[in-house]
């Protein structure tokens, strides 16, 4: 398959799985279609319902916003088979370092689809123990924590970790076309090249950067970006789960074999708005989203796995009932958040130790929301306050 | 700067074996010892920097260190300051203690996202399910006759940040027992080292403990009744040298190092200026927005009563640092702090 990035050129892209759901036979992809072949009907019908839970949980959140209850949110709509497909080749020892918008990696993870929600719904600035996932918590400045990413993957070279492609550790990084014109995807790359770090640097090349086309930020083709660092880069139909997964799995075993940082594009598409404050009828046409509908990655698997009778009502009927729970436990989940006290949920956690600007402002304002303010803002002792002299 | 770093080769490679007993050291070699001995007591300790393993830094605060651990924790980098202080986050999630070196104050802004957005708030984020042990030595201040970005004082935008701690040795022994207790903190720690006072020595009581007093208590330098000086860093000494001009004139000044401006030690400035009812502020960083306005708004408001004259800041104008020719009249002089102190007695 070719596509285009705001250009006639034809671009190198993987594809396993064509818009139809047929599998393609192309020269030079025999490894890739081997390791999509491992995939059993079972793995493949747990990709499915994960991607089907993803889009539930971005419908539902998006309900929520809309009632009031969330703040705001980011929907994943249409990247479903790029971090589901990414997701699953990823082990329990391997860290995430995602941006915002993966909630299909994080339903892969086996996150609290709640705790997912906390930072929208305005009660956290976080939402769950990274340690306990062996997932880092969403960050919003664009393409900063790509550099943690590689520190991480530095951190994990220096514990001499075993190199062995499944036991070994990979830590795998989310991030979009905006992101990759930022100086810190730039300089985590160089790091990650010099030091040979174990990071899969994973493009979502959803096209759009709020309003921004693709083409604001790279005159060639994005995943030439990593090969310009000496990354082995490769680009990927983002709506093809089978080539998002094999490709994956590849950089994250040359990663957990000790050979290095890899750089993937996948190429997919907002269906979506930035977020539930965005409005993209202002920056883009309802042609190119039909366009895009028409390749949905979801449709796309189910009709694979119609086609290899892997997928009848009553596992449909069992994840829309899965669904259905989903919704439920989040309307509930989600009301409920508050964020803990407001003393406790601002003051703690500020410092890990003693500080004594933050200790003493917190004793004040407790006391102040007492209705009994002391006189002095920095918990000085007043004995000698009246001592004039 | 290559003349610069030839002209700052201070530090010996001829290290003790062991760190003990009592030694006269500059102040560049005690940080030396200090991350020696740290290294040595933590092997989850990592130092990252430019140009800080086989030159042993421009300054050559990292002398001789690589050879002794190695170049896996003691890290060339390449050229990107908010690679490294990013890259550290990362380590320090895995659960190392990186100690970031920006070669000079002036380079720490690429940096200043991941340091303001990332590095201050990681803790916070996530509820402190994952600490942010990384220190970031920065050498700052003015006197050495550098070029544009060689002279800065940028502590207060740090200061201004929740989550950081930002302190500023000035002496050798404050500068060895700090760099360890900021290297033991499980919060991130802007170490800011006044270059200009380097190649001052000290004796350094190598078997000092290590807790966490230097990292939150000021320290009273000398006691004094009529008039308190109040300063951190390289300005410390310019306190005392105008405690001894005004000994001489019959005054008696008391002078205060803060050593922490954040955390800031408000009571023992404020039992200080209780005492002596006026309250002078030095720093080498401009005075608008500095940590001396912070420390007047306390002072007046604990000790109004106890005030003989408004507090009074000595410092750098809201100028770009001046070109080396004219620093000597930007940067607080005794002449100037003396002159504050005439006015403060005026009133």
């Amino acid at each position: 398959m070719t596509t285009t990035n705001g250009s006639n050129e034809a671009i190198p892209t993987l594809q396993l799985l064509d818009p139809q759901g047929n599998r393609v036979t192309t020269r030079g992809t025999k490894g890739y279609r081997d390791r999509a072949a491992a995939l059993t009907a079972e793995d493949l019908r747990g990709m499915y319902r994960d991607m089907v839970l993803t889009r539930r949980f971005d419908d539902e959140a998006t309900s929520l916003q809309r009632q009031g209850e969330l703040a705001l949110f980011a929907p994943a709509r249409g990247q479903e088979a790029a971090q589901v497909g990414s997701a699953h080749a990823l082990r329990p020892q391997d860290y995430v370092f995602p941006s915002y918008r993966e909630h299909g990696v994080l339903q892969v993870r086996g996150l609290d689809p709640v705790d997912r929600l906390r930072f929208f719904r305005g009660s956290d600035h976080g939402g769950w123990n990274p340690n306990e996932s062996n997932t880092a918590v969403y960050t919003i400045v664009i393409g900063a924590h790509t550099l943690h990413a590689t520190g991480y993957a530095m951190g994990v070279q220096r514990d001499g970790t075993p190199h062995d492609k499944h036991d070994g550790t990979a830590v795998i990084t989310y991030f979009g076309d905006g992101a990759t014109s930022q100086g810190d995807v730039n300089e985590s790359m160089v790091f990650a090249a010099v030091n040979e770090a174990p990071v899969v640097f994973f493009l979502q090349n959803n096209q759009w950067a709020i309003s921004e086309p693709t083409t604001r930020q790279a005159k060639t083709p994005l995943y030439k970006r990593g090969e310009a660092f000496g990354l082995p880069s490769l680009r990927v139909d983002g709506n093809d789960v089978l080539a998002v997964y094999a490709a994956t799995q590849e950089a994250l075993e040359r990663a957990r074999l000790g050979k290095g940082p890899s750089f993937i594009e996948a190429f997919t598409y907002r269906m979506g708005a930035h977020t539930t404050s965005d409005d993209p009828t202002r920056y883009r046409t309802s042609d190119e989203e039909e366009q895009w509908r028409r390749r949905d990655p979801i449709d796309r698997l189910a009709a694979l796995l119609r086609a290899e009778n892997a997928l009848d009502e009553d596992f449909e009927a069992e994840i829309k009932a899965e669904g259905d729970e989903l919704g439920a436990a989040l309307r509930t989940g989600v009301r409920a958040l508050d964020g803990g006290s407001a003393v406790e949920s601002t003051f703690d956690d500020v410092y890990a130790t003693p500080h004594g600007v933050v200790a003493a402002e917190r004793a004040w304002y407790e006391a102040y929301d007492a209705g009994d303010p002391p006189a002095s803002q920095y918990a000085i002792a007043d004995s000698a306050q009246g001592g004039a002299r | 700067m290559t003349t610069m770093a030839e002209r700052t080769h201070t530090t010996s490679s001829d290290a003790p074996d062991a760190a003990s007993g009592t030694k006269t050291l500059t102040l560049g070699k005690a940080i030396n010892e200090g991350m020696r001995a740290a290294m040595r007591h933590d092997d989850k300790v990592m130092l990252m920097g430019e140009d800080i393993g086989p030159l042993g830094g421009v300054f050559r605060v990292t002398d001789g260190l690589q050879a002794e651990f190695g170049e896996q924790r003691v890290v060339d980098t390449p050229l990107a300051e908010s690679g490294i202080v990013g890259t550290a986050i990362g380590l320090a999630m895995r659960g190392y203690r990186p100690v970031c070196e920006i070669q000079f104050d002036g380079f720490i802004f690429p940096a200043f996202n991941q340091i303001t957005t990332q590095l201050s708030k990681i803790h916070n984020r996530t509820r402190g399910a994952i600490q942010m042990p990384v220190v970031i030595r920065v050498p700052y201040g003015g006197g050495i006759g550098g070029v544009e970005h060689h002279g800065e004082s940028p502590e207060a935008l740090f200061a201004h940040t929740a989550g950081l701690r930002v302190v500023s040795p000035s002496n050798p022994q404050d500068a060895y027992t700090m760099i360890q207790e900021a290297i033991a903190s499980p919060d991130p720690v802007l170490y800011f080292e006044p270059k200009s006072r380097y190649w001052g020595k000290g004796s350094v009581d190598l078997d000092t403990a290590i807790g966490t007093d230097t990292l939150n208590a000021a320290h009273v330098v000398r006691q004094g009744t009529d008039v308190t000086l109040v300063a951190y860093g390289p300005s410390v000494a310019t306190a005392i040298k105008t405690a001894d001009a005004l000994a001489e004139e019959g005054r008696s000044a008391e002078v205060l190092d803060l050593r922490a401006i954040s955390p800031i030690d408000t009571a023992a400035v404020v039992a200080s200026v209780r005492k002596t009812g006026r309250c002078i502020v030095i720093h080498e960083a401009p005075v608008f927005f500095g940590a001396g306005a912070e420390i007047a708004a306390r002072v007046t408001e604990e000790c109004f009563y106890a005030l003989e004259a408004p507090v009074l800041r000595v410092g750098g104008f809201h100028t770009p640092y001046p070109v080396a020719k004219h620093e000597h009249e930007y940067l607080p002089s005794v002449d100037r702090v003396l002159d504050a102190v005439d006015r403060a007695f005026a009133h």
